[in-house]
C-alpha cells in the first residue's frame, strides 16, 4: 500500500505534535500512577518480602505488618521444636520516636532482629555490616531518610525513644509506606529502645528446612501454638499490601488517577485522529468511489493510529524513564518494571486504535457520491 | 454486440420532505466498448445522478443497470465497491488526487486496490503516466503539478487496472480550453485504442468534437436520443443547434 497513512499523518505537523503530546501525556500519567502504585505496594511489604522467612507468626487477629502487638516469646521454643523448622527467631516491629539534632521529632518504625541470622535483617547495605548491630546502641537507617532524620554521618549519635543510639550503617532504597523510616537494631537493643518486656516479641520468623511443605509446616505449628496467627510470607505480604492499598483507599486513588490518564489520552488521540480524518474525508470518499472496501479505509486509519501509538510510546517511555529516575531520591518511589513497559506498549496501541474507532465510524457513513459535488 | 454498460428504464427518486423529486425518469442508455459519449444538459437535469448510477455509486430506484451484461441494480450496498473496482474508473472535476502522495503513488494506490503491489505496481504506474504523457512527473506531488498534469494523473489513476468503463464528471471544467482539448483528445485516443467505454458529463460545448455520441438529458429524461455516431464535422452544427434538441 502506498504510504497514505504515514503521509497523511506527517502532512500536518502541528496536528501530529498535538497527537503525540496527548499520547505522551497519557503514557507518562499512567506510568507514573501505576509506577507509584507498584512502588507503594512494594513499600508496604518489602520488609516481609526481604525477610528470608517462610512463615510469620504473630498475635491472634493479625491483619497487616504494622498492626502486630507483643506476645510471649516463650512460644519460640515450641516453634524451634517443630519438625521442619531450621531457624526460628524473634522479631520486633513497632513505631518509635526519633529526635533530630535540631530537636524536632520524627516517627520511625523500629525493627529488631537477630544480626547473626539471615531473618528479617536490613539489605542493600552501603555502609556497615548487619553484624555491627550487635554492638550496644547500634542502629542502621536508610540513606533516603538521612535528611528527614537529620543524619549527617556514620557514627552519629541520636536519640530514639529517649534512648541513646548510634548509626553504624546505611542501607539504600528501603522505603517505608507509612513515611516513618525503618530503623534496624538488634533484637536486644530494640527491646530496650521500645521498652518492651524481657519475654515479649512482635513476631516469630520461621525458616523451613529445604523440601519442607510450608503449608503442612504451618498446620503443624498451628496445632502446637495457641492464640497466634501463622501466615506464609506470600500470604502475609499480600494481606499487608491489600490493607494499605485498598482498605485505606490509597491505592484506589492512585489507580483512579491512572485510569484518568488513560481517558485523557483516549480523548486527545480520538479528537486529533478524528480531525485528521475529517481533513481527508474527501480523499476517503474518493477511495470509496474508486472501489476501496471499508476494510481498506479502516486499515489506513488504523495505520495512522498505530504509527501515532509507536511514536508516542517511544517518546512517552523516554519521558517516563527520566521521571522514574528522578523519583529514586524522593520519598515516593515510582517503580517501572519491564512488564509495565511492555504492557504500556500494548495499552498505547489499544488506546490509539480505540480512539480511531470514532473516525472509522465517520468514514463508514461517507457517501461516495460526495466526490461529484464540486 | 453486448454494451459495456447499459441502463434501461432507470428512475431515481429522492424524497424531499413530503415531496418526491424525480432525478431520473425512465432513462435508457447503452455505451459500447471504445465509444465516447458526452452527457450534456443543464444543471439539475440528472447528469451526475445518471453517472453515479452507471458507476455503481448510487443505486437506481427502479430499472436495470447492466455492466457487460451483468445486472448490478439491486445489488447490496456492500457489493458495489467490488463492482466499481473491477469495471469502472472515475475522473473528477476537481481531480481528487491524494495531495500527500506523488503522481506515481496516486496511480500505485489505485493498483494497490486491485492487489497489484511493489515493483509491479511501480512499473505499471510508470507505464500509465507515460501513456498520459507525464512519465517524468512520477515523483512530483499534486501541489507542484499544473491543472492539466493533475488531470492526466487522474486519468492514469482511473485507467489503472484496465477498467472497461471510464466515467468523467466535468473533466475539463477546471482547465483552460487548450489544456481541456488535449485532455479530451487523450481520453478519446485511449478509449479508441484500449476499447474503454467513456461517458463524460460536460457543459463545455467547445469540446463536442471529441464525442462519438452526444446524449442530452433534461429534467431526468434523455431528450431525442439517437444512436448514430457523430461525425466530427457535424459538431460545429450541433453547437449551433437549439438547446433541448439533443443528438447522438
Amino acid at each position: 500500500m502506498p504510504p497514505l497513512a504515514r503521509r497523511n499523518l506527517f502532512h500536518d505537523k502541528v496536528r501530529l505534535t498535538v497527537t503525540l503530546t496527548g499520547i505522551v501525556f497519557a503514557i507518562v500519567l499512567i506510568v507514573v500512577q501505576i509506577g507509584l502504585f507498584i512502588g507503594f505496594t512494594s513499600a508496604t511489604s518489602n520488609l516481609i518480602e526481604h525477610s528470608g522467612a517462610d512463615l510469620w507468626i504473630g498475635a491472634k487477629g493479625l491483619a497487616y505488618l504494622e498492626q502486630a502487638g507483643p506476645f510471649s516469646e516463650r512460644k519460640l521454643q515450641q516453634v524451634r521444636g517443630t519438625p521442619g523448622v531450621v531457624v526460628a527467631e524473634k522479631y520486633i516491629l513497632t513505631f518509635g520516636r526519633w529526635q533530630r539534632p535540631d530537636g524536632r521529632k520524627e516517627s520511625i518504625v523500629l525493627v529488631g532482629m537477630n544480626p547473626d541470622l539471615p531473618l528479617g535483617g536490613p539489605w542493600n547495605l552501603t555502609a556497615g555490616r548487619v553484624q555491627d548491630l550487635k554492638s550496644a546502641d547500634a542502629i542502621i537507617v536508610d540513606e533516603l531518610y538521612r535528611q528527614k532524620l537529620g543524619v549527617t554521618q556514620l557514627g552519629q549519635v541520636v536519640e530514639l525513644n529517649g534512648h541513646r543510639a548510634r548509626i553504624v550503617g546505611f542501607t539504600q532504597g528501603i522505603r517505608s509506606f507509612t513515611t516513618s523510616p525503618y530503623v534496624f537494631a538488634s533484637f536486644k537493643n530494640a527491646q530496650t529502645i521500645a521498652d518492651l518486656g524481657e519475654d515479649r516479641a512482635f513476631y516469630l520468623l520461621v525458616k523451613a528446612a529445604p523440601g519442607t511443605q510450608i503449608r503442612k509446616l504451618r498446620s503443624d505449628l498451628a496445632a502446637r501454638l495457641r492464640d497466634v496467627d501463622i501466615y506464609t510470607t506470600g500470604e502475609f505480604s499480600r494481606m499487608t499490601q491489600f490493607y494499605w492499598m485498598f482498605t485505606t483507599g490509597a491505592g484506589i486513588a492512585v489507580l483512579l488517577a491512572a485510569a484518568l490518564g488513560l481517558v485523557v489520552g483516549i480523548v486527545i488521540v480520538a479528537q486529533t485522529i478524528y480531525a485528521t480524518t475529517m481533513d481527508h474525508l474527501r480523499e476517503f470518499g474518493t477511495l470509496k468511489a474508486m472501489g476501496a472496501s471499508n476494510g481498506y479505509i479502516y486499515r489506513v486509519i488504523i495505520q495512522q493510529a498505530a504509527i501515532s501509538a509507536v511514536m508516542g510510546y517511544a517518546l512517552g517511555m523516554v519521558a517516563s524513564v527520566f521521571i522514574v529516575r528522578g523519583s529514586r531520591e524522593g520519598g515516593a518511589a515510582i517503580l517501572f518494571p519491564w512488564e509495565l513497559a511492555v504492557s504500556m506498549f500494548f495499552l498505547t496501541l489499544l488506546m490509539c486504535i480505540g480512539a480511531s474507532l470514532v473516525s472509522i465510524n465517520k468514514v463508514t457513513r461517507i457517501d461516495p457520491a460526495m466526490v461529484f459535488k464540486g | 454486440m453486448q454494451a459495456a454498460i447499459a441502463v434501461h428504464n432507470v428512475t431515481k427518486t429522492y424524497s424531499a420532505g413530503d415531496a418526491a423529486v424525480h432525478a431520473l425518469d425512465g432513462v435508457d442508455l447503452s455505451v459500447q466498448a471504445g465509444e465516447v459519449v458526452f452527457l450534456m444538459g443543464p444543471s439539475g437535469s440528472g447528469k451526475t445522478t445518471l453517472l453515479s448510477i452507471m458507476g455503481c455509486i448510487l443505486q437506481p430506484t427502479s430499472g436495470s443497470v447492466r455492466i457487460r451484461g451483468r445486472e448490478v441494480a439491486g445489488l447490496a450496498e456492500r457489493d458495489l465497491p467490488a463492482i466499481r473496482l473491477a469495471h469502472v474508473g472515475f475522473v473528477f472535476q476537481g481531480f481528487n488526487l491524494f495531495p500527500t502522495l506523488s503522481a506515481g503513488e496516486n496511480v500505485e494506490l489505485a493498483l494497490d486496490l486491485k492487489g497489484i503491489r511493489g515493483h509491479e505496481a511501480r512499473r505499471r504506474a510508470q507505464e500509465l503516466l507515460d501513456q498520459v504523457g507525464i512519465g517524468e512527473k512520477y515523483g512530483v506531488y499534486p501541489a507542484d503539478l499544473s491543472g492539466g498534469q493533475k488531470q492526466r494523473v487522474a486519468i492514469a489513476r482511473a485507467l489503472a487496472g484496465a477498467p472497461e468503463i471510464l466515467l468523467a464528471d466535468e473533466p475539463t471544467a477546471a482547465l483552460d480550453s487548450h489544456v481541456g482539448r488535449r485532455i479530451l483528445e487523450l481520453v478519446r485516443n485511449l478509449a479508441h485504442s484500449q476499447g474503454v467505454a467513456v461517458v463524460i458529463v460536460t457543459h463545455d460545448s467547445r469540446m463536442l468534437e471529441f464525442a462519438d455520441r452526444l446524449v442530452h438529458i433534461e429534467d431526468g429524461r434523455i431528450v431525442a436520443p439517437e444512436e448514430a455516431a457523430i461525425p466530427a464535422l457535424a459538431v460545429s452544427m450541433l453547437d449551433a443547434a437549439p438547446l433541448g434538441v439533443s443528438s447522438a
